[in-house]
């Protein structure tokens, strides 16, 4: 990443609410995050913290009872909420493509890997059939799979090398942002270490941005160069993935750091967070974090902070952000 | 065969011990080259009274089908599981049965599917009391349902025991789940990935919830991937690979010292912040399937270090340290 690259994704104070008969629940509540040319963003939390439901917003793919309520993401300028089907069309997979967390749905059981991958390439180039399924073995290779494998059903293929194809169809179109939601999650560890050494190795070789959303914070100290913490549809703690993890000054964000045993480190008891996620339908107009935060004060209980920024992060927290930095 | 055993009578008699448990089973004839499957082979280990032992593995590795024979859901195809001495699948006598099942309780993965979304946690819990205790008054069941909810940290109990598992959180389920073993009086407990379907702020709540536990005496099999937890939770590590223990031992002496190749590939494999990307030299391949009549190490396909006998002969078990075995040709 260098700094001086252009930023090709910008959300701007998007919100996306659900809609239920108890009432709309705000999944992503203004969350503004910019990607940059090549860089890898993660987005980190736990199920429900509405980082799934950002992804699905960043390709307009939300249908009711989902709606994108407020703001703008432009891709490149673009706003990609004015655009009309047709332009979506071309900009869903040619621009920003998308891993989803479970390759065993993601591909469809009755056809092909390889008629898969080539309607991806037909639907969007002016290409020869054979053209595409040449291009199409091209891309298995590219992910470490033999390009006989063209013609087998997903049901033949082990998980892992399913998130391969499913990475494959993803690079099709050479797009400049690929959105991975959990792709390793379903995964034996030592195959996700596989599939990351492809995936580093393929960035490093065709320089796509990543949007990285995950629940596990080691993975993400690996892969990413920036990290935002989101809890309860809010990014509450924002910066260098290094800053993040060693430095985290969120309550949040430090209770989540401290979730995962280390293989190397000390052995000590970790108390991880007390208490579970809130009710996105039952959000006060506090911190969302207050009914877990130990070291909440009055303020929290009755406006929910800003991020805003600190040092060389930026960070949602009263008590915190009231506090003087030392450096 | 029991390295993992020690030697010392009064355990013993409190401790399961497991004693070369081979599990074949049958699949579809003629329609896979082999139609026996060997899913655990010859597993020894002991299970003491206040102690954690992990057994870490891939899916497929056979770790939680020595749980499920342990539940007595599979019949070992050769070996035995003692309890005092006494193996668990000679007698058919029904009492010494529920005994068995009352001190040997289990905790699957999936809390939203091992509680029955139509009955209260009252009723989950008063059912298993009311089986192995016939002779105890309703007014004491109550008893101890509420003092095991509370004992596994839901409060309010008497509000908790009203509510059906919808209105629970994951993490109250696995709560629920562990007080459901302990409300019969569980002296071990076969815990199956139990927190890996579980919102990350919230696994190692129920990681510490089973580490008090293990204060007051009681056993745990914990069955993970994840070989951090297991370092964190467990006193003793076993490792798995295709039905087979490849080394065992102290957690910390198998965790920070592996010797075998596979729990090299495993250790090298778990993520870390700011680690150095680099390629493991292992080759990339599936877990096999083995048989009865299968040759050689499991790991032959894929271990960097493999040589010519590692393909007819299975290693023996190598003594690494006190507490700490390996079976592996590169330590004989």
């Amino acid at each position: 990443m260098t700094d001086g690259a252009r930023t090709i994704l910008q959300l701007n104070d998007l919100s996306v609410d659900y809609i239920t008969d108890n009432g709309s629940a705000r999944a992503v509540n203004k969350v503004t995050l910019d990607i940059r040319a090549g860089e890898t963003v993660g987005l980190a939390g736990e199920s429900g913290c509405g980082k799934s439901t950002l992804a699905f917003a960043i390709a307009n793919l939300h249908a009711a009872p989902a709606l994108i309520s407020e703001g703008e993401i432009l891709f490149e300028g673009r706003d990609i909420l004015k655009m009309s089907d047709r332009e979506l069309r071309a900009f869903r997979w040619s621009d920003a493509s998308m891993v989803f967390q479970s390759a065993m749905n993601a591909l469809n059981p009755v056809i092909t890997i390889g008629d898969q991958i080539i309607d991806v390439i037909l639907a969007h180039k002016n290409m020869a059939r054979d053209a595409a399924w040449a291009r199409g073995e091209e891309l298995l290779e590219i992910v470490g799979i033999h390009p006989s494998r063209m013609s087998s059903y997903a049901h033949q293929l082990s998980g892992g090398m399913r998130q391969r194809v499913v990475i494959a169809i993803a690079l099709a179109l050479r797009p400049k942002l690929i959105i991975m939601d959990e792709p390793t999650t379903a995964l034996d560890v030592v195959v996700e270490r596989e599939i990351m050494e492809e995936l580093y190795a393929l960035k490093e070789e065709y320089g796509f941005a990543i949007l990285f959303i995950s629940h596990d914070l080691s993975l993400m100290g690996e892969i990413a160069d920036r990290i935002a913490v989101m809890y309860a549809g809010h990014v509450v703690e924002l910066g260098a993935a290094s800053k993040i993890l060693n430095d985290a000054e969120h309550p949040y964000t430090k209770g989540l750091v401290a979730s995962f045993p280390t293989i190397h480190g000390p052995k000590v008891r970790l108390e991880g967070i007390p208490g579970s996620p809130p009710n996105l339908l039952e959000l006060g107009n506090g911190c969302p974090f207050v009914d877990r935060c130990s070291q909440k004060v009055a303020q929290c209980e009755m406006t929910n902070p800003m991020l805003i920024t600190r040092g060389d992060k930026l960070l949602a927290c009263h008590v915190v952000n009231a506090e003087e930095k030392t450096a | 065969m029991t390295q993992l055993a020690k030697n010392n009578d009064t355990i013993a008699k409190l401790s399961i011990s497991v004693e070369g448990l081979t599990i074949d089973f049958t699949i579809g004839g003629g329609f896979f080259k082999r139609n026996v499957l060997r899913a655990v082979n010859s597993v020894s280990f002991t299970l003491n009274p206040g102690e954690a032992l992990a057994i870490v593995g891939e899916s497929g590795s056979g770790k939680s089908t020595i749980a499920r024979a342990l539940c007595r859901l599979h019949k070992p195809s050769e070996g035995q599981i003692l309890i005092g001495g006494q193996d668990v699948n000679s007698t058919g006598v029904a009492t010494h049965q529920r005994d068995y099942a009352r001190r040997v309780q289990m905790i699957f993965q999936d809390p939203f599917g091992s509680l029955n979304p139509v009955h209260t946690i009252r009723r989950h819990l008063k059912r298993p009391i009311k089986i192995h205790n016939p002779q105890i008054s309703a007014a004491e069941v109550e008893e101890r349902v509420i003092k095991t909810i509370e004992r596994v940290g839901l409060s309010p109990a008497h509000q908790t025991a009203d509510k059906f598992p919808y209105e629970l959180s994951g993490g109250q389920r696995q709560r629920v789940a562990i007080a459901r073993a302990l409300a019969v009086g569980a002296k071990f407990i076969l815990a199956d990935e139990p927190i890996s379907m579980l919102d990350v702020s919230i696994r190692l709540g129920i990681l510490n919830l089973m580490d008090d536990m293990k204060q007051e005496g009681i056993g745990f099999m914990y069955i993970t991937h994840d070989i951090a937890t297991a370092r964190y939770f467990a006193e003793r590590t076993a490792v798995m690979y295709a039905g087979n223990m490849v080394e065992w031992g102290n957690s910390d002496a198998v965790t920070q010292n592996p010797q075998h190749p596979y729990t090299q590939l495993l250790i090298s494999a778990v993520p870390e912040a700011g680690k150095k990307k680099k390629r493991s030299p292992t080759k990339k391949g599936d877990i096999p399937m083995r048989s009865p009549q299968s040759l050689g190490c499991p790991f032959v396909s894929r271990c960097p270090q493999v040589s010519e006998k590692c393909h007819t002969n299975l290693p023996q078990v190598k003594a690494l340290a006190e507490d700490h075995f390996v079976r592996c040709f590169l330590y004989e």
